[in-house]
């Protein structure tokens, strides 16, 4: 089977930045990808470059196979691309921006999943409203919308929920990952952690136009984040301890591999006469993973 | 020829038309005005190649409306799409940058042509106008329309802001389809204004679009549409290579 999306060696500079830098990636078909990184570091380059927005440098990038500028059409026709400015065309009711981009692709007669649609991103009550009428919200689904008119087998979404509220984030993940159980292949990009976290079974982190970390989001949060014992205490921590640990804001962080390890460490630090005030265990989380491996921790 | 083409011509041609009292109508009421003011002053007073002065005016002031509304129509429909971002929208989907062209050049000449006939639906009344020689008319309309449509994609794509289109707009369209013979016949110029408009490709088209109406003009319409046909061919290939760099589009 071949892969949903192959990267090779792609490179772009836009005057002294360096937005991409050779950067190699494949997506499968059927994953849920997560594409992560701070601002600037080329995520948005990397996606408008396969969807031809951006010319690469150097280097070939390939949607279900076809290059992006050698077979253009058929690589468009496979991909849906979800565009992180809240853009819209404020001449045309949603229906219509739906149908026109519908003919865009060549699909003249699309009106039963043009209702699909709409329904499962909950506009049908808006389908004949003008853009401009709605809510910042209600365009972000239309955007959603607009990308998957054609049933692009591989969908990009580039933070489809920034700014957007709880209810709108719940609809588009339901639907989302229902077309992805249905085949299609997700890439999400987003600064929320939590989300790729939940979503995505693989994910790449770039930083500075380069791909620092690549793995399945077990592997790095096993590789970069651990459970730990969280603690404030009313005293001074062992030395030995404080070493293992790391503390922040009156908080000290024990990392630990397995549960059987609690007791052991909690006895220790009683033995070191040390009164605990608060304790929880925290869990592995993404944005620690994150964190360390934008830092350069990446092993 | 191929849906994403039709689709986009058929929202080209929709955008314009949703806004119609301003794409249509105002330009019909502008070249109206025109016609009162200068036969008011002037009829009577010029004749041109022995043809009233109103009635020589209404195909110049048809045939500017052409000009000036096919230019504003790929031209504005651009620059907007780019300052708010919808080009997304056109630039996603599988259309190739010829389809891109003749999508934009084709609803420039639809707005044109509509509000070239609206604006003679309103003046023919003022005065008996002749149509001699028909085809002119359809083929100057057509060549106008496309001609300044392509100018207007050009326009569309070089300008990141409005006020550098409206630079574009008035500093090169206005006075290119002012001076070329709307108001007047180049041959009452005197000899250097005539040769200075010999260089004025607008002078051709309105030139050979009058010759349809009365049979004679300042130069002989096959010379008008050899003119026309080369900045057309100009125009074509030059925004063609545009598009397929990618220009200003396509980072």
């Amino acid at each position: 089977m071949s892969a949903a999306i192959r990267i090779q060696q792609v490179s772009k500079r836009f005057g002294s930045t360096q937005a991409l830098d050779r950067v190699d990636l494949e997506v499968q078909q059927g994953e849920f990808f997560g594409l992560l990184g701070p601002n600037g570091a080329g995520k948005t380059t990397l996606i408008s470059a396969l969807a031809g927005l951006v010319r690469a440098d150097a280097g070939s990038l390939f949607v279900m196979d076809h290059d992006v500028q050698g077979d253009y059409r058929a690589a468009r026709r496979h991909l849906g691309v979800v565009p992180q400015e809240l853009v819209f065309d404020p001449f045309f009711t949603v229906r219509e921006s739906l149908k026109i981009q519908s003919g865009y692709f060549g699909i003249g007669d699309n009106d039963d999943w043009i209702d699909e649609i709409l329904e499962n991103l909950g506009l049908t009550s808006k389908a004949d409203a003008n853009m401009r009428m709605l809510s910042g919200g209600m365009k972000r689904r239309v955007l959603v919308a607009q990308a998957l008119v054609h049933r692009p087998p591989v969908i990009v979404l580039d933070e489809p929920t920034a700014g957007v509220d709880v209810e709108l984030r719940q609809t588009l993940w339901a639907f989302i990952r229902r077309l992805n159980e249905a085949g299609h292949t997700i890439v999400l990009t987003t600064h929320y952690l939590e989300e790729a976290e939940n979503l995505c079974t693989r994910i790449a982190m770039l930083k500075a136009g380069r791909v620092v970390a690549l793995d399945t989001t077990a592997n790095l949060l096993r590789r970069f984040s651990a459970h730990a014992l969280r603690l404030r205490t009313g005293g001074t921590l062992p030395a030995e301890l404080a070493r293992e640990g790391a503390e922040s804001g009156g908080w000290w962080s024990i990392p630990f591999d397995g549960f059987d390890q609690v007791e052991p460490l909690l006895a220790r630090i009683r033995a070191a006469g040390c009164r605990i005030d608060d304790l929880e265990i925290g869990k592995p989380d993404l944005e620690e993973v994150f964190v360390r491996v934008m830092q350069g921790q990446a092993g | 020829m191929r849906h994403g083409f039709s689709t986009l011509l058929y929202k080209e041609v929709l955008r314009f038309w949703k806004v119609a009292s301003q794409t249509v109508a105002a330009p019909v009421l502008t070249a109206l005005l025109y016609l009162l003011i200068f036969s008011h002053v002037l009829e009577g007073h010029v004749k041109v190649h022995g043809v009233a002065y109103t009635a020589f005016l209404i195909p110049g002031l048809v045939m500017m409306s052409v000009l000036q509304n096919a230019f504003a129509n790929s031209s504005s429909s651009l620059i907007q799409s780019k300052v708010t971002g919808n080009i997304v929208f056109v630039l996603l989907p599988p259309i190739s940058y010829l389809e891109f062209f003749l999508a934009y050049v084709l609803a420039s000449v639809v707005r044109g042509v509509v509000v070239g006939a609206g604006v003679l639906l309103a003046t023919f009344w003022f005065a008996p106008l002749s149509f001699a020689e028909p085809l002119w008319i359809l083929v100057f309309a057509l060549m106008g329309g496309a001609i300044l449509g392509s100018l207007g994609v050009i326009a569309g794509i070089w300008a990141d802001k409005f006020d550098q289109l409206a630079a574009f707009q008035n500093f090169l369209i206005m006075p290119l389809t002012f001076l070329s013979g709307v108001f007047y016949s180049i041959n009452s110029l005197p000899p250097f204004w005539q040769r200075v408009s010999h260089w004025n490709p607008v002078f051709y088209m309105i030139d050979g679009f009058r010759h349809g109406f009365f049979g004679v003009s300042d130069a002989s319409p096959w010379l008008s549409l050899a003119v026309a046909g080369a900045c057309l061919a100009l125009l074509t290939v030059f925004t063609l290579n545009l598009l397929k760099r990618g220009y200003k589009l396509r980072a």
